[in-house]
């Protein structure tokens, strides 16, 4: 059963102002989860005022008006803010909205703020930006708090809390804390997945080039896509219709017209093929996701879906293909920071390439530079056959596994999107940025490789208490069958609501009653 | 109540035990070290510097990790650049539709004059490692 938080602002139930003023509000009592960089206050509340002013005459622009949303700080916002959680940014007022930020806007969605990530989106914890690491609001919830070993006196609730994933993790506990109705996040090698299993929300990796990518700050141009994450199926179908579709500032948006679309209430699942890729039983998987995920085929063959094991052998080279293409298209995106036109300059002035190394030496920080050096180690002369090219054949390969498997009958793949449940941030630091993001970036970022839309659904609890979601990955560009399968999924699952207690103090009723906001 | 079954094809693999602290696939011995001069040109091509050992030891495990891909046959392979290369670009006419934004461009430099954006010399090479320390402490 969803509230309908659009409905009730058409009805009046609620106004534009009240719910900014709530979320705002709500914003501030969370502050402990450090999932916002920038909160935009006042922008927000005259964007609430701007959509009050058209339910009043009856000229809503549309689902979205009015409804509160965040950013991931690495998407481009005109007067606010953009920083990349990266001190090369801090300060970089941008002079112009990406075109996903534009087009909510334009469809009167009200702008709350940006949220952290790991520094340039490079990480699978959003643990490692200069803003410092986001904590995942499951950490605070009754249903975790109940399930935690009674530890030492010494140690109390503050050491215990678990990460959000990443990178786009602050987008990820804005969304799972109740303090906006949606948030877009960016995806490139699971990047919105990831955070969206371990916080309990849907994380939608639409199709390479179906969203304009014009205003993210690029990490792999031919991987990135924008993310979007919110509550619910349904919540992300909305998104996806008022972002979707071909850019002229975009070369790498498709110029095939998008019809937005509803979701049907799918009955019947007889006719629909899942496949279970056999080598995404990967080393390392938890024993609760590898029963969670025999149980979610069980659920589909029971309802009448065939079920059938599929093979995508190379999937084990995935994440090494990865690791090379990721770190030289870095090593290529990172050279724009200079300091000379925007963002971070070192004083040094002895010479142009001294003010360039200082500038970006003060500027990024490890796990950046790391890559930057690796990706141009694979770019040298002598390695750029053997691994670059390498890596790019091998992609092809990839992405043909996937052409294989859709070609022979498969509609959609059903797979785990993380290893385990959320780790305690404590026992995630104690590896390095690049160990854990070949570790948890697995299950998810062969769908990048390949271009495919891919999709969280969170699940069910584990023992500990914690989200735990399962990926759908579909044929390109068939995002409504997509989203079909996952909210029959969604429907069947029931995945429990969050027991925040800041989220009950500031109920008033809006976030009453709800399983999860849908504003369709 | 459904009956938890296992799916017969994951319960038919034997499940590795969790090892978290490695990677999911274990990097393989490199064949050499990396030279410190491939490590300086890498420097200065990057115009970032490891800073210290670790550095370099984190990039001697990024190629040991990438060395995997030998496995693979990629015989007759073409390389793939984007997964939309069965695509036409889109282009458009070339008509000059936006622009004029040089105030708000030039907002975000630190140092400029007029419309220009100011530099430090250039044609001055960034000088060897060895050399840096002196080089950057006489500024």
């Amino acid at each position: 059963m969803c509230f309908q938080v659009s409905a009730a602002l058409r009805d009046g139930h609620v106004t534009p102002t009240e719910l900014c003023q709530r979320c705002l509000s709500l914003i501030k009592s969370t502050k402990f989860l450090n999932a916002y960089i920038t909160v935009a206050e006042e922008s927000a509340l005259k964007q609430a005022e701007e959509s009050e002013e058209r339910y009043r005459r009856g000229q809503p622009l549309g689902v979205l008006d009015g409804i509160p949303i965040a950013v991931k700080d690495n998407f481009n916002t005109a007067g606010i803010e953009t920083t990349c959680a990266s001190n090369m940014l801090k300060g970089y007022i941008s002079p112009y909205n990406a075109t996903v930020v534009q087009k909510l806007l334009d469809q009167g969605a009200v702008l709350l703020g940006k949220t952290n990530l790991d520094e340039f989106a490079m990480g699978s914890g959003s643990t490692d930006g200069v803003f410092g690491p986001v904590r995942n609001p499951w950490s605070y919830s009754r249903q975790y708090k109940e399930k935690s070993v009674p530890k030492s006196h010494s140690e109390d609730e503050e050491s215990n809390w678990v990460i959000t994933g990443g990178s786009s993790g602050g987008s990820a506990a804005a969304v799972s804390s109740f303090t906006c109705f949606a948030a877009l996040g960016s995806d490139t090698g699971g990047s919105t997945r990831n955070p969206a299993a371990h916080c309990g929300v849907v994380g939608l990796k639409p199709t390479y080039g179906l969203i304009s990518r014009h205003g993210l700050i690029p990490l792999v141009n031919s991987m990135d896509v924008p993310g979007i994450l919110t509550r619910c199926v349904d919540d992300a179908a909305v998104v996806l219709g008022s972002l979707a579709g071909h850019d002229p500032k975009d070369s790498t948006t498709i110029q095939d017209n998008f019809k937005p679309f509803e979701l049907p209430n799918l009955t019947d699942v007889s006719k629909l093929s899942i496949g279970i890729p056999k080598e995404y039983h990967a080393p390392g998987l938890s024993s609760e996701i590898l029963a969670l995920w025999s149980k979610a085929a069980d659920l589909f063959k029971n309802a009448g879906a065939k079920v059938i094991e599929v093979s995508l052998p190379h999937t084990r080279y995935s994440i090494v293909c990865y690791h090379v293409l990721c770190t030289a298209e870095v090593a290529s995106n990172m050279a724009r920071f200079d300091g000379l036109e925007y963002g971070h300059r070192s004083d040094m002035n002895k010479s142009t390439e001294s003010m360039y190394a200082a500038t970006r030496r003060e500027g990024f920080n490890d796990v950046v530079r790391g890559r930057i050096l690796s990706g141009n180690y694979f770019l040298l002369k002598q390695n750029y056959e053997n691994y670059f090219v390498k890596a790019q054949k091998v992609r092809r390969l990839i992405a043909n596994d996937f052409v294989k498997v859709f070609g022979s009958g498969v509609d959609i793949l059903l797979t785990p999107t993380t290893l385990s449940d959320a780790a305690p941030y404590t026992e995630f630091i104690k590896e390095d940025n690049r160990t854990r993001s070949a570790q948890d970036d697995i299950l998810t970022q062969a769908a990048n490789m390949a271009g495919l839309p891919a999709i969280n659904v969170p699940t069910a609890l584990s023992e500990r208490g914690l989200p735990v979601g399962l990926q759908f990955i579909g044929r390109s560009f068939q995002e409504k069958q997509l989203l079909t399968v996952a909210k029959w999924f969604e429907k069947q699952v029931k995945f429990p609501m969050i027991q925040l207690e800041e989220v009950k103090r500031h109920d008033h009723g809006v976030f009453q009653h709800q399983k999860s906001a849908s504003f369709s | 109540m459904r009956a938890l079954r296992l799916w017969r094809g994951l319960r038919a693999r034997p499940v590795p035990p969790v090892r978290a602290l490695r990677s999911a696939v274990p990097p393989r011995p490199g064949p050499q070290q990396v030279t410190a001069e491939v490590l300086g040109q890498l420097e200065h091509l990057a115009l970032v510097d490891f800073r210290d050992a670790e550095g370099v030891e984190r990039l001697q495990k990024a190629i040991r990790f990438a060395d995997q891909l030998r496995e693979v046959n990629t015989d007759g392979v073409e390389p793939m650049d984007s997964v939309l290369e069965d695509r036409c670009l889109y282009l458009r006419e070339d008509d000059v539709t936006e622009g004029n934004c040089t105030r708000e461009l030039l907002k975000n430099a630190r140092e400029k004059v007029e419309e220009y954006f100011v530099a430090p010399p250039g044609n001055i090479p960034l000088p060897k490692l060895e050399d840096q320390e002196t080089f950057l402490q006489g500024s």
